[in-house]
């Protein structure tokens, strides 16, 4: 196969899959709050997200005249950009993954690093109000549920003696890291849930409080980037879920990828069915709960399983 | 020296409705005048307001909520034997929940010399009272921290409720934009924090001012709040209405009696009949029309079902802008199954105009018992699933318990009524206090709570909700017959089964259909716990086809006043979460 052509057939397939899963939790939402939903267009409504393309690039792209031309513009590009980043790295099935390298955890974090930039950006060049609450709401949010992130990851590490994915699901072939790393499992969903600002963690886009947030002045296609760009967040943060933790492709009878797609669609829906359920905490409470419980929660988890590794190991 | 002469003595019956006050006054002080509803009505002179207002205030089971605070233009009265021969008057009247019991003060004042004390350091709600005078009236009140128009933009010109302000834009030049118009607009907009009382910085760094709304997700309808923020503490909050004001006390003036009944509908939108029940109560009242106990039995009902109609909204939206999605909905399909009885019952949903002076619009349609306990049946089991979803869940009660409280005295001093006050601890429920259409007949509760926050307003909105859905069944069980109208003369429409037969009854008819009713001289009004507080409407019938002035008294005015005492060091979201738990409709505060 062509060197270049798994890769892009990947990125198409994802890009088809960022917009179909707003479908997906348009539906699934309308599903437990009894309503319908999009079910007009095609069969299911599946064609609604074509619509909603055709409108979304035919309005108007505007940029409000007070703003950072340049980086209002670069902002969303940025998101779109490091989350597809992040899939290079994801071991979809045993012989489809796109980059193969020894620290891809690390890039995995450094790559969602970058991506609080875009959504600063966006905050600060908006020149509103604001989106510059929502900026800076972010900042803080991201930054700190960063920190417990990577410690909670750590505990994959210590088990797989790994920072490659590949070797981590390896690793994975008898016993799934879930039933050793639970706390550090719930750690990884929480932090991932507020790195990719999804409710109960959205505060950067609260609606109820800052209007649309971080991205109160996007338009057009522009909005959509960042639109489509959250449920690539969602798809990203899945399949490192099932990665890290669930054995990512490693399932019996079924062929490897299949299991994958089960496994990641299943955290997709229920990043679907958190929002319908769960209501958004305040700003500080956020904070309070990141820095004084989920932070110690982290380190506690790292140093018990460093603990008891040395023990099995010495 | 009396300040009017209209023969009315300061006899035993009113010492005894306000002994205090009789023996710390001379009684030349005052000129009582008879009114329909039966509160002390008191002339005074302008010099004495402060000191008798004040002392009211300071007495053992004091007056000390200034309930209302309302000017009259009584310049082309008729019938001017009760009153001052002077051309404004204010009223102000209190209310004494220990006592339950109202007062009001009557102030005259004359074109010329149309200014008085401002009592805004007397009682805090006073403020926004007393801009709206100034607004509508021209009313100059000396000595007011902020005298500017409230609910009309600041380039208006002219005070509208002021006879000689037309009433329709026909009869006034028709409406242009010029460029020099154009600049004043702008110009007015521009946002000077020094205006409403807010510094730029302080020692170490500039303040953020935020304007929230008018067009914001969570201000419920258009109402701006100018915020004053620190990072995203709130320094002040500085609440800005009238983007609603439609002028419905002025347009009492030129509808008639009957025909202004589909814009009470409108005034609190999530009332429904519940406005036209004041307004109807007041008129009844002055007509003394007597209805019969099944017109009473269905007006209770409905307006039991309108309170559950706009709670359930309240609860939803409470929810919702907590961040909580989904309950919303599933409140919006059960308001839709209520709607449909609604519907059913009156032919229209969120605004049916259906109570009528002396009656109803209609008599019950048939199997509207069957609909009613199909619903009653099927709502509580759904409330306690949405109580448990919402009021349970430990994020809701951290952000919402302890965020905006207030003690009840706070409460009394802005005017706070319903809900909001009894969450401060006070069992004051006018369906208990001072039944209406039969409340005192029915057996339910109101529930009250001491925390006086958020959460415990909303705590107690589901309860009220349990209450009426159990108001409701008593309605339907112990469902009275009888007419659905009055046989009065001025029930409008009349009942015309003898206007066939009998040429009086069919020159009333005519007379009713073509001109309006006319209703007798007096002053009348009538106050319901209404949705959001105590609703009252205040009429004043100079003898013709229409009101000679309708005051309407709204909960939510006197709400949003507080605003600011309790937002402020809040983060921002907590003033979303106060918002929420107010429960207001923005046509409710402008009117």
């Amino acid at each position: 196969m062509n060197s270049w052509l798994v890769p892009l057939i990947i990125l198409v397939i994802l890009l088809l899959l960022g917009a179909w899963s707003t479908w997906l939790e348009r539906r699934l939402l309308s599903l437990w709050q009894d309503r319908l939903g999009p079910n007009r267009v095609g069969p299911f409504g599946l064609f609604q997200v074509i619509a909603d393309m055709i409108k979304i690039y035919t309005k108007e792209d505007w940029i409000p005249p007070f703003a950072d031309k340049f980086l209002f513009v670069i902002a969303p590009m940025i998101v779109m950009i490091m989350t597809l980043l992040g899939f290079a790295i994801i071991p979809f099935s045993p012989n489809i993954q796109i980059a193969q390298f020894d620290h891809a955890l690390l890039f995995l974090l450094a790559i969602s690093s970058l991506s609080v930039y875009s959504i600063m950006l966006a905050g600060f060049s908006s020149n509103s109000k604001y989106a510059l609450l929502g900026a800076m709401r972010t900042a803080a949010q991201m930054l700190s549920y960063e920190v417990f992130m990577g410690l909670a990851l750590m505990g994959v590490v210590i088990l797989s003696d790994d920072f490659s994915l590949s070797a981590i699901v390896q690793a994975q072939s008898d016993v799934w890291f879930i039933v050793y790393q639970p706390l550090g499992f719930v750690l990884f969903l929480i932090a991932g849930t507020a790195e990719i600002h999804r409710a109960p963690f959205d505060l950067p886009e609260a609606e109820t409080e800052i209007v649309a947030g971080f991205h109160t002045e996007y338009s057009s296609m522009k909005f959509g980037m960042f639109f489509i760009g959250e449920y690539l967040g969602v798809i990203l943060i899945s399949s490192l879920i099932t990665t890290l933790y669930f054995g990512g492709w490693q399932g019996p009878f079924l062929p490897p990828i299949v299991w994958f797609i089960l496994k990641t669609g299943f955290f997709i829906l229920f990043f679907i069915l958190l929002r319908a359920a769960i209501p958004r905490p305040r700003y500080d409470q956020l904070m309070i709960f990141s820095w004084y419980i989920l932070l110690p929660l982290s380190l506690a988890n790292l140093l018990f399983t460093g603990a008891i590794k040395l023990a099995i190991l010495g | 020296m009396p300040i009017i002469n209209n023969n009315n003595k300061i006899d035993n019956h009113l010492i005894n409705a306000i002994p205090e006050l009789f023996s710390h006054f001379e009684h030349s002080h005052f000129t009582p005048q008879k009114t329909v509803d039966q509160i002390v009505t008191l002339w005074i002179s302008n010099k004495m307001l402060i000191s008798i207002l004040s002392f009211m205030k300071s007495i053992s089971e004091p007056f000390d909520m200034l309930y209302d605070l309302y000017a009259v233009d009584e310049r082309l009265r008729l019938d001017k034997s009760q009153i001052p021969a002077l051309d404004f008057t204010l009223v102000y009247q209190l209310l004494s929940i220990q006592r339950n019991q109202h007062v009001r003060f009557k102030v005259a004042l004359s074109e010329t010399e149309i200014s008085i004390a401002s009592i805004s350091n007397l009682f805090k709600n006073a403020n926004w009272y007393e801009r709206e005078a100034w607004d509508l009236f021209g009313i100059n009140f000396k000595d007011h921290p902020h005298l500017t128009r409230i609910l009309l933009p600041p380039t208006f010109t002219g005070h509208p409720l002021r006879k000689e302000f037309p009433c329709r834009a026909t009869e006034k030049d028709p409406f242009s934009l010029n460029e020099q118009k154009l600049q004043k607009e702008q110009q007015a907009l521009k946002f000077i924090p020094e205006q409403w009382g807010m510094k730029k910085n302080n020692d170490s760094n500039d303040y953020m001012f935020l304007n929230l709304g008018p067009n914001h997700p969570s201000v419920h309808g258009v109402f701006r709040i100018a915020l004053q923020l620190d990072g995203e503490r709130v320094i002040d909050a500085v609440p800005d209405i009238g983007f609603h004001h439609r002028g419905a006390e002025k347009i009492a003036e030129r509808q008639t009696w009957h025909g202004f009944i589909p814009y009470t509908d409108r005034i609190d939108y999530l009332g429904g009949v519940m406005n036209n029940f004041p307004y109807i109560l007041a008129i009844e009242k002055l007509a003394g029309i007597e209805v019969s106990e099944r017109v009473k039995c269905i007006r209770v009902m409905l307006s039991e079902c309108f309170r559950i109609l706009s709670h359930m909204l309240f609860f939803g939206t409470f929810a919702q802008d907590i961040g909580q999605l989904s309950p919303i909905f599933y409140l919006f399909i059960d308001r839709e199954k209520l709607f449909a009885i609604i519907e059913a019952i009156t032919g229209a949903r969120m605004h049916p105009s259906w109570f009528r002076i002396g009656g109803l619009a209609q008599d019950l349609p048939q199997g509207w018992d069957k609909m009613m306990t199909e619903f009653v049946d099927y709502f509580p089991a759904k409330l306690d699933e949405y109580e448990i979803m919402v009021m349970q869940n430990s994020i809701i009660k951290k952000r919402s318990i302890g965020i905006g409280q207030y003690t009840s005295q706070q409460a009394i001093d802005w005017g706070i009524t319903g809900a909001g006050l009894r969450a401060t601890g006070y069992d004051y429920d006018l369906r208990k206090k001072s039944p209406y259409s039969g409340y005192e007949n029915y057996d339910f509760l109101v529930p009250i709570d001491d925390k006086g926050d958020a959460y415990s307003r909303c705590k107690l909105r589901v309860e009220e909700m349990r209450q009426s859905i159990s108001i409701i069944k008593q309605c339907i069980k112990n469902m009275p017959q009888g007419p659905y109208k009055a046989e009065h003369p001025l029930t409008t429409p009349p009942m015309n089964n003898l206007s066939k037969h009998d040429i009086e009854t069919q020159i009333q008819h005519f007379l009713n259909a073509s001109w309006g009713a006319v209703m007798p001289k007096g002053e009348s009004s009538f106050a319901v716990e209404a949705t959001k507080g105590i609703n009252s409407y205040s009429i004043i019938s100079d003898g013709t086809s229409s009101s000679y002035r309708t005051r309407i008294r709204t909960p939510s005015f006197a709400h949003l006043q507080m605003i600011p005492e309790i937002s402020k060091g809040l983060m921002l979201a907590d003033l979303i979460v106060i918002i929420a738990s107010i429960d207001f409709v923005m046509a409710d505060v402008d009117r």
